[in-house]
Order: C-alpha cells, then sequence, then structure tokens
C-alpha cells in the first residue's frame, strides 16, 4: 500500500505540526492567516510550553515548526527551542526577521536542529511592503543577510503567491540563490485576515497556470510545503504528498493550547481540544472526534465523478471553508472551473473564531485597500 | 559494517516504520514490519546477509534494494 | 564481499522499464518533510 494510503487513516502521532507560540507581532500583514498582532493572556506558561515538548518527545513527533504571530518576540523563545532540540523534536521556525541580528544568527549558524523560515511576499520592497507593511522587506532581507554571513546553511525564504507577486517568481529564485537559501512558494488561503483580502489578493486563473508551469520546471529546487496540490489537476503532480495532513499527519497548536486541525483552519468547526486538558496533547490527537472524522475514507461527495479527483483531492478544507463552500465539493480555485461555478450559489463566508489584530494600526503597517487605519503605534507585547 | 546513523530516530508503525534522520531531515517509510526487524539486527556487527536470514529467499532482492536505499539517503551508515 | 559491495552489485542489475510497478514494489519510500500540506 502507498504510503500516502497510509497517511490518510491518520497516524498515531503526528510527524510534524505547527505550533503558533504567540498571537503578537510587530507587523500586521494584510493577509495574516492567524489573526495575529496582540497577544493573548491566556498564552500557555514556559513551564506548560515545556511540557507539551515532552510530549512531543514521548510521540516521537520529528519536529515543530514553530510561528505565530511573531514567535521570536516571546521572552523564552530561546529557551523552548533549546529545551526542544535538547529533547529530540527538532525546530524549523518561521519568523518576519525581526530578531535575527548577527549575533543571533551567528548562534544558529551553530546548531544542528534548528531550522529559519523568513516570511517575504515581494521580491520587491514595493510588492512587499504593500501586504507587509513599511519597512518590513529591509528587516527580511537584513535577517537573511546576518545569517548568509554566520555561515547559516539552508535558511528558507518563505512567500505566499498573491496576484501581485506571482510576476516575480524568477526573481524570488535569483533573490534566494543570492542568499544561499531555498525558496518556498505557498498557498494564499481566505484564513484569518485572509478573509479580507482574498477577492484582491487570490492569484487568477492564468496565474495559476503560470505559477503551476514554473513550479513543474523547477522542481525539487522549489519547495511548496505541498500546498499547490489543487494545482495537480493541470497535469502531472508536483513534488510532494499531494495530500491534506490535516489531523492526520501534522496539527496546529495555538498560543493558548488549542488544537487545530491546520493553521490555516482555526474555526471551532476544525477544534480538536485543548492541550491544558487531562489527557494533554496526545489524548486530543489521538480521541478528538473531529480527528476520527478527518480520518474516516473521504467519498470525494461532489468532485468524485471529476477525473482529476485523484490528483487535486478536492483541494484545500481551509480554502473550502472560509469561501462558504461545502467540504465535500470542489475548492474556491479548482482549476477547472467548478469552485467559480460553486461560489455563485455560496453561503456566507464563516468568520474566524478568534481576531488578535492590532487595533487602530501599525506604525507604517500596510493600508488595505478597503479599510482605513488610523495611524497609531502599537506594542505587539 | 552497516548500522543505523546515530542522528536517525525510528518510529515503528502498524504498516511498517518510519525513520527521521535528524541532520538530513530526511524522513522515509519502511513498508514491511519485517525490513524494520532487519534494519535493528544491522548493528555495526552483523553483515546484511546475515541479517536477512529470516527474510525468505525470494523475497531477499527487494530488501536489499531497500537497504540500498537507506545507505544512499544516509539513513545506514 | 563488504556489504558496501553487495549492495553496489544490486544496484548495477536492477532495472525498471515500469516506474509505477516499481515504485510499488520498493519497499521503502522517501517522502519530503516538507511534503506534506498543513505546516507553514
Amino acid at each position: 500500500m502507498k504510503l500516502v494510503e497510509h497517511f490518510k487513516a491518520g497516524l498515531d502521532a503526528p510527524i510534524c505540526l505547527t505550533w503558533e507560540l504567540t498571537y503578537a507581532c510587530n507587523l500586521a500583514c494584510l493577509h495574516c492567516l492567524s489573526s495575529s498582532g496582540r497577544r493573548d493572556p491566556r498564552e500557555l506558561s514556559t513551564a506548560e510550553a515545556k511540557a507539551v515538548i515532552d510530549e512531543l518527545q514521548r510521540m516521537q513527533v520529528f519536529y515543530v515548526n514553530i510561528g505565530g504571530g511573531e514567535p521570536t518576540v516571546r521572552s523564552d523563545f530561546w529557551e523552548l527551542v533549546d529545551y526542544a532540540t535538547a529533547h529530540q523534536v527538532g525546530v524549523k521556525f518561521s519568523t518576519n526577521g525581526v530578531r535575527i541580528d548577527a549575533e543571533v544568527a551567528a548562534r544558529l549558524a551553530a546548531s544542528d536542529y534548528v531550522d529559519v523560515q523568513v516570511s517575504l511576499d515581494g521580491a520587491t520592497a514595493e510588492v512587499n511592503d504593500a501586504v507587509r507593511g513599511a519597512g518590513s522587506y529591509d528587516m527580511a532581507l537584513r535577517a537573511l543577510g546576518h545569517l548568509r554571513d554566520a555561515g547559516f546553511r539552508d535558511a528558507k525564504i518563505s512567500v505566499v503567491c498573491t496576484r501581485h507577486n506571482i510576476g516575480q517568481l524568477d526573481a524570488f529564485k535569483a533573490l534566494a540563490d543570492s542568499f544561499g537559501a531555498t525558496l518556498r512558494l505557498t498557498r494564499l488561503r481566505p484564513s484569518g485576515r485572509g478573509a479580507d483580502v482574498w477577492d484582491d489578493l487570490h492569484p487568477l486563473p492564468h496565474q495559476q497556470k503560470e505559477l503551476y508551469d514554473w513550479l513543474v520546471a523547477h522542481g525539487e529546487d522549489v519547495l511548496t510545503g505541498d500546498s499547490f496540490f489543487h494545482l495537480s489537476a493541470f497535469g502531472s503532480s508536483l513534488p510532494g504528498l499531494n495530500l491534506c495532513g490535516a489531523g492526520r499527519v501534522v496539527c496546529l497548536i495555538d498560543p493558548v493550547g488549542d488544537v487545530y486541525a491546520c493553521p490555516f483552519a482555526i474555526h471551532d468547526e476544525f477544534l480538536a481540544g485543548n492541550v491544558r486538558s487531562p489527557g494533554g496533547f496526545a489524548s486530543v490527537w489521538r480521541d478528538s472526534e473531529l480527528f476520527a472524522t478527518l480520518r474516516e475514507p473521504q467519498s470525494g461527495g461532489a468532485c468524485a465523478s471529476c477525473s482529476f479527483y485523484d490528483s487535486c483531492q478536492g483541494g484545500c478544507m481551509a480554502a473550502k471553508f472560509f469561501t462558504g463552500l461545502p467540504l465535500d465539493g470542489p475548492d474556491p480555485e479548482c482549476v477547472q472551473g467548478y469552485g467559480e461555478l460553486a461560489l455563485v450559489g455560496a453561503g456566507a463566508a464563516p468568520k474566524p473564531s478568534g481576531d488578535h489584530s492590532h487595533r487602530g494600526g501599525v506604525r507604517g503597517g500596510p493600508v488595505p485597500v478597503t479599510i482605513g487605519t488610523r495611524p497609531c503605534v502599537e506594542s505587539p507585547v | 559494517m552497516l548500522s543505523l546513523h546515530p542522528q536517525v530516530s525510528v518510529r515503528p508503525e502498524p504498516f511498517g516504520a518510519l525513520l527521521y534522520h535528524f541532520g538530513t531531515r530526511r524522513l522515509s517509510f519502511l513498508k514491511d514490519r519485517r525490513l524494520l526487524d532487519v534494519v535493528q539486527r544491522l548493528d555495526g556487527s552483523t553483515s546484511v546477509e546475515d541479517a536477512l536470514t529470516a527474510v525468505p529467499e525470494k523475497e531477499r532482492p527487494a530488501f536489499r534494494r531497500a537497504l540500498s536505499t537507506l545507505e544512499e539517503t544516509g539513513m545506514l551508515a | 564481499m563488504s556489504d558496501t559491495e553487495v549492495l553496489q552489485v544490486v544496484e548495477a542489475t536492477v532495472e525498471s522499464t515500469d516506474v509505477e510497478l516499481v515504485e510499488e514494489d520498493l519497499l521503502v519510500e522517501d517522502v519530503s518533510i516538507d511534503g506534506m500540506c498543513g505546516v507553514y
């Protein structure tokens, strides 16, 4: 039986998982999947976070993708990273670069078990800062420069593909090459604040094809986090499992200990439990009703009769949910066009369960096209 | 003599095993529990042929191919 | 023959004409750790 079939039924423990350490963030990116900005006062304490790491070690979760918000603004960030790597849990963390100075870069270069992923959404400051805020491009490149200069190997540059940056794919690759980094392209989902800008930012149909062709041409040189398996319906499958891992192979632990199927699905509908409950994370992973449902064989629903269902698997659950589409039907960006048709009759899109966005504005923050912001500086902590 | 690289974590699964190499970040999936048994017999002082004695002769070529792959990817060293 | 030599001989004689069939035969599958959706 192929690996993918075993994964669909769920594993006894995740292979890896996303762990959002904090909702605090120094930025206010327009499309933030976790609607981050302000710290939640119910955040896991250092001791609670270490207890989670102990569980992950016992379960042999191989590594965690630490994100947020901006995880490095937590004062115990390095303590937790060191604790994880000392307990057989590898760490990759996602950052906007704010705390990556020369000293931090040197420390990272000396560690074998920590990977770094710097977020960037434009190959130029103009395109990037329109989404991530004034100065964020420079901040990211500064961080990448420090990492390169310190001899850190194989940093990742992680890009969320939008209508405005799909024309910059070659430039992104060149940028990554110049820093000795690996380029990672990921899919925009209508999750968190992404829902507010989805109509303006999601790639147009011809851009999806352009992206697919580019990814095929670049093969394994470029990572995607398997987030484009819905594009596999264009032709041959992209590298990766081409499988939604939510609740089966991966999941999210959020800053207050809530366990969701996936970081793009922060909503009560996809809430499996909380790590603070008596059985901890392990019992949530193994016994939650939500995950049991996700591990049942999927029939394909309305997509079952489509000849491309085998390759696209009906697309992304979160993309469907947050555009008001039924989960047993086409993805809103279905490359055969069935999603567009379905959206015509779609219900109202659900709102994310929490909103930790900065109130007012962040100095230099991006100004969304449709919503004005009062100029005001807000500390994330 | 081959043995599991010290940076490899082995996670038995009902269907076989997952092997994760903390150095290379590679993840390998062993599809047969017997292959896991063979891998675990390779302790640095056991030869490949000795480790395969419990495997039926006609299946050994597939096992040898598998071990070759594991050596190529650094799981076995 | 050493273990490495045994395995080298095996490699030299394996031919795959039908990639899919061979994949099903393979007892080891390599997976990219970045290759599963649900992490960012």
